[in-house]
């Protein structure tokens, strides 16, 4: 079996005296796409930004690559391999295509690849290229999407965390962007994925955890998982 | 030809305007903050041009570097101690801070200079140059050039290179910049740093034809405002534009209808552009 790369345990956030996540834990083994499931208010954005380095965990342990990430700042922890395409893109749209992208090189080690790294891009969403002197904000829903992947495969990350990918986009959109993940997987980049189309996310990913109320409820191969009764309860409550 | 004369003046004292507003604007549109302590940092650059050449004896060419240097460690300093921690606060704070921070200067350099009025003679950087008719004096010619130079460069700065990209990327979406790898704090201590150099370069070529006092930089806050509204805040093109357009209605109206009214007509003119446009010339709705 592969090693572990990403390991989160018992992971709390607190917003104030909110619980942002309780007692989240998960796997994440190298080379596997992981999916973290739940209904909306589950936890998942908030796992992804502490495992990203934006909130601070109040208690459980991060590690990644066999050391401890947890209590460093955002900034550090892209330049160790992880990186996040935030929910919502959050491009830099009052800059270019191709500043967006170098941007996304910024904690890039070997200034001499970033060269490589954008032709890599170009090479993954030709489109990108023929706009990369256009603002990114003028490009359209689905090229958003494409920039936003591109400007986090810029750092040359290990791990790359995707936070509702397919969020607000046409179903033409959706089917080329898991195309372009499920290459990316076999190029042997691991991914840790939250999405909220269960169908979507299970079609890619290997294994699966399931949040409830900011708890990891349930973890398993996805296969197995999709069949699991409680997966519903997780997604529709309790009350059924 | 006294038209002309009129809007070479003009234009050259609207470029030494553009640069000490373009100092503003970086730090305003970069951050939301408003420095209320620029017109200061013009009025401590004047100080340090004045004692450069009255106690070391020092030329313009090496006091104006001079001036830009202790005005970015001075512009970073103000960041680290004081925006720093009023940032996480309410509007209010920052208002304040920086507002304090004016009145602080202001009264240390009252202190320490005292009210008089001093200037730099007038003949430190000698002639008048005449060009079919145009008569140009040399400070002013020193001044409009540079500052033209300066503000271009730092537009440069901002838009063609991937320090600059970073910069705009932490005033546009803190957040995203740090997930990919920018540091915020640096940033904005450059974006302070940078903006206060600029205003220290201002500072220093305006001290070549202008009093200085330590209420000097009442009037010069004032201006600087008006000029980034006009351009629109956070664009470096907008404030140039704008300085230019102020600096050639003062010099005509000073000369129609008399010095005094010069602010006025400005003011005025201010208010009825705001009316229709209220993100001024190249803001963004």
């Amino acid at each position: 079996m592969s090693p572990i790369l990403l390991r989160v345990s018992g992971l709390a956030v607190r917003y104030g005296d909110l619980l942002g996540v309780g007692e989240v834990s998960l796997e994440v083994f190298e080379g596997n796409a992981v999916a973290l499931l739940g209904a909306n208010g589950a936890g998942k954005t908030t796992t992804l930004k502490a495992i990203a380095g934006l909130e601070k965990a109040s208690a459980g342990e991060i590690e990644f690559a066999g050391e401890r990430i947890d209590g460093k700042p955002a900034y550090a922890i892209v330049g160790r391999g992880i990186a996040l395409s935030p929910e919502g893109w959050r491009l830099f749209v009052q800059q270019t295509v191709e500043q967006n992208l170098r941007l996304g090189a910024t904690a890039l080690r070997e200034r001499a690849r970033l060269g490589e790294l954008l032709d890599r891009v170009f090479a993954l969403f030709p489109q990108l290229g023929q706009r990369r002197r256009q603002r990114a904000g003028t490009l359209s829903g689905g090229e958003r999407q494409m920039l936003a992947l591109g400007r986090a495969l810029m750092s040359d990350p290990k791990l790359l965390m995707l936070d509702e990918p397919s969020l607000g986009l046409a179903p033409a959109v959706v089917d080329s962007l898991y195309e372009t993940l499920a290459r990316l997987r076999a190029s042997g980049l691991t991914l840790l994925l939250a999405e909220q189309s269960l169908e979507l996310a299970l079609e890619i990913a290997d294994t699966a955890f399931v949040l409830e109320t900011g708890r990891t409820v349930l973890s398993g191969p996805a296969r197995e998982i999709a069949e699991r009764p409680e997966l519903a309860r997780a997604y529709l409550g309790a009350a059924l | 030809m006294i038209l002309l004369q009129l809007a070479a003046d003009g234009l050259l004292l609207g470029a030494v305007y553009a640069l000490f507003s373009s100092g503003l604007t970086l730090i305003w549109g970069m951050m939301n903050v408003v420095n209320f302590a620029h017109g200061d940092f013009v009025m401590l650059a004047m100080y340090i041009a004045f004692f450069s050449f009255t106690l070391l004896k020092l030329e313009p060419i090496v006091f104006v570097p001079l001036a830009a240097v202790l005005l970015f460690a001075l512009g970073g300093l103000v960041y680290y101690a004081l925006v720093r921690h009023v940032m996480r606060g309410p509007m209010l704070a920052q208002i304040l801070s920086t507002f304090g921070l004016a009145l602080f200067l202001r009264y240390t350099a009252l202190w320490a200079f005292s009210a008089n009025f001093v200037s730099l003679p007038s003949g430190l950087v000698g002639g008048v140059y005449d060009l079919g008719g145009l008569r140009l004096a040399a400070s002013h010619l020193i001044a409009g050039f540079s500052a033209l130079l300066l503000t271009l460069g730092l537009h440069l700065l901002l838009t063609r290179t991937d320090l600059g990209s970073r910069m705009l990327a932490v005033s546009e979406d803190r957040v995203a910049a740090e997930l990919v790898g920018v540091r915020p704090d640096p940033m904005q201590a450059l974006a302070w740093g940078l903006g206060a150099a600029a205003t220290g370069v201002a500072g220093a070529l305006i001290a070549l034809f202008f009093y200085v006092s330590p209420e000097v930089g009442n009037s010069f806050l004032l201006l600087a405002f008006v000029t980034v509204c006009l351009g629109g805040f956070g664009s470096v093109p907008g404030a140039l534009l704008a300085g230019v357009a102020i600096g050639v209605i003062e010099s005509f109206s000073a000369y129609w209808l008399g010095p005094a009214t010069k602010d006025a007509v400005v003011l005025a003119l201010f208010i009825l552009l705001l009316w229709v446009r209220p993100q001024g010339l190249f803001g963004r709705a």
